[in-house]
């Protein structure tokens, strides 16, 4: 097994890897109240209901922290390793891995890591201002 | 009426194994070493045992130990969840079962071959695959690759030298101050061997902001706790170290190592523990001599200092310059060396220094300390006590 450590999926977060597959960002929400959540769970820690369903999120999002991994080696990943801790756009946080370094503050955008038929992952990049691109198109 | 915890209880016997890289036996055995040499340290036999506590992590079940010790009958065995957050709640659960009555001597152990066998700093898949809420949460980080300890605790490192200014050099004086205590410590893995601020500067980067040296060793080895009533206990071998404060501390939207989904992202749950620990004591931290601060990770021993009010927030990076938390400063920590430089066993090693603290009978002795606090596991669900005289 050379690919990365498997997700246990059980039925309160399988529309999240669903999502995934189908290359959607999705966040938890309360059919009842409205409010987002991430990770998901069965039910809403701010109404008590169990009635969940979910929105797709934009795949924005700005750095709140980060690390770079070194050692030991992580399966299915090459080294150093950049994890980030996001606030996305929508409101919520979500742990994300990126594909190159960041810094606290850096917007970024979400792509995906097809892992294999069975298995999406998202994973993150810098979004590069268009001022400091060297071709804006507008 | 409700009785109180504070007082009720002391812990008379502490004993060990060796602490090493490759022990040569398995972890019952090591615990069983553990808990016979705690009982002769205060003249009690198996016999006299009725309650076993531990952590939910250890391998070595409550009824495996009692049979190897040929303890006739348990009344009483718990056992503490959430890794090194468990340490001092091993205690608590003893103490609280001493104090209503429910046993009478209580031993507490935790054994492992953290390093020659099951290694902590290496990634677990095992973690990310069981099936429980805690291998469901993992499955939104160890696919990711966020999947070693090391890995989670930077990740609020980062946000916490964002935040606050704090630097690698002042997480590297706690490394400093464990490896000088535990360079005169024989029992030490690292005695003889202190580093300076330069080494730990110099040590590679392991999840950047943590350097190796930030980082807590992989240790095989037992630590055994006997806990028995006050009264009990000062008629045995050893002056007791008393229970003035017993807690354990969650905090809200708590995970284990990943609490990433709250505003602020430190170690609450410790400040959940020192709130408990000051009510039922009746201390302060104005009170601590010195004090035993759980160190896997040194940037944990900055928030700690904070979370349980030796100082404000963002201000334990001034705390700990200029030797402050070393002998002959304001608060020496980690006396035995810590678990950066005595041995990492899940924090029990430090409840026994306290112990030998309160007795008189540490390599490295605090003059005449009335009151020792100890922690347990960060970035987890934790616990703490208060020991005195």
């Amino acid at each position: 097994m050379s690919g990365p450590v498997r997700p246990v999926v059980v039925r309160d977060t399988q529309f999240f890897f669903e999502g995934t597959r189908a290359h959607e960002l999705r966040i938890q929400s309360c059919n009842a109240c409205g409010v987002l959540r991430n990770p998901p769970g069965p039910a809403c820690p701010r109404c008590g209901a169990f009635d969940r369903g979910h929105v797709v999120a934009s795949g924005e999002g700005t750095v709140f922290s980060y690390l770079v991994h070194h050692a030991p080696q992580v399966p299915g990943k090459d080294l150093p390793l950049v994890i980030a801790l996001l606030d996305l756009d929508e409101g919520v946080r979500m742990v994300a891995e990126m594909t190159g370094p960041v810094e606290i503050g850096d917007r970024v955008s979400v792509g995906w890591n097809d892992v294999d038929d069975d298995l999406t992952l998202p994973i993150w990049h810098k979004v590069v201002e268009p001022a400091e691109t060297e071709e804006t198109s507008r | 009426m409700i009785g109180t915890l504070s007082g009720a209880a002391a812990i008379a016997g502490i004993g060990a194994t060796e602490f090493s890289k490759e022990s040569g036996r398995s972890e019952l055995q090591l615990s069983v070493e553990a808990v016979q040499h705690a009982l002769a340290d205060c003249g009690l036999t198996p016999a006299d045992v009725d309650g076993l506590t531990t952590f939910t992590m250890d391998s070595s079940a409550e009824i495996a130990v009692a049979r190897e010790l040929d303890i006739p009958e348990l009344r009483f065995f718990s056992r503490i969840n959430f890794g090194g957050g468990a340490a001092c709640a091993t205690v608590q659960h003893a103490a609280m079962a001493v104090a209503t009555g429910v046993a009478d001597v209580v031993v507490a152990y935790r054994g492992f071959n953290e390093r020659s066998g099951s290694r902590f700093g290496q990634v677990s898949t095992q973690a990310a695959s069981q099936v429980n809420t805690n291998g469901i949460d993992n499955a939104f980080t160890y696919p990711l690759g966020l999947s070693t300890p090391a890995a989670t605790v930077a990740m609020q490192a980062r946000r916490y030298v964002h935040e606050y200014g704090a630097t690698s050099a002042d997480f590297g004086a706690v490394a400093v101050a464990d490896r000088r205590h535990a360079a005169t410590n024989p029992n030490a893995f690292f005695h003889g061997r202190p580093i300076t601020i330069e080494d730990h500067q110099a040590s590679r980067m392991i999840a950047d902001p943590l350097h190796l040296l930030d980082c807590c060793q992989e240790s095989d080895g037992a630590v055994a706790l006997v806990i028995t009533s006050v009264e009990r206990a000062r008629d045995l071998r050893q002056t007791p170290a008393i229970v003035a404060a017993a807690a354990q501390g969650s905090g809200r939207d708590q995970f284990v190592m990943t609490s990433y989904y709250r505003d602020d992202i430190g170690i609450p749950e410790m400040g959940v523990v020192g709130r408990e620990l000051w009510r039922q004591s009746g201390l302060t931290p104005d009170d601590m001599p010195m004090a035993i601060l759980y160190d896997h990770f040194t940037p944990y021993v900055l928030m700690q200092l904070e979370e349980l009010g030796f100082c404000g927030r963002g201000e334990a990076k001034d705390f700990v310059r200029d030797g402050a938390i070393e002998l002959g400063g304001r608060l020496p920590l980690n006396t035995h060396g810590g678990q950066l430089g005595e041995a990492y066993i899940h924090g029990m090693n430090g409840i026994a220094e306290a112990v030998r603290q309160i007795r008189g009978t540490s390599v490295n002795q605090v003059a005449d300390p009335a009151h020792v606090l100890v922690t347990a596991g960060t970035g987890v669900p934790t616990s703490g006590l208060i020991l005195a005289r």
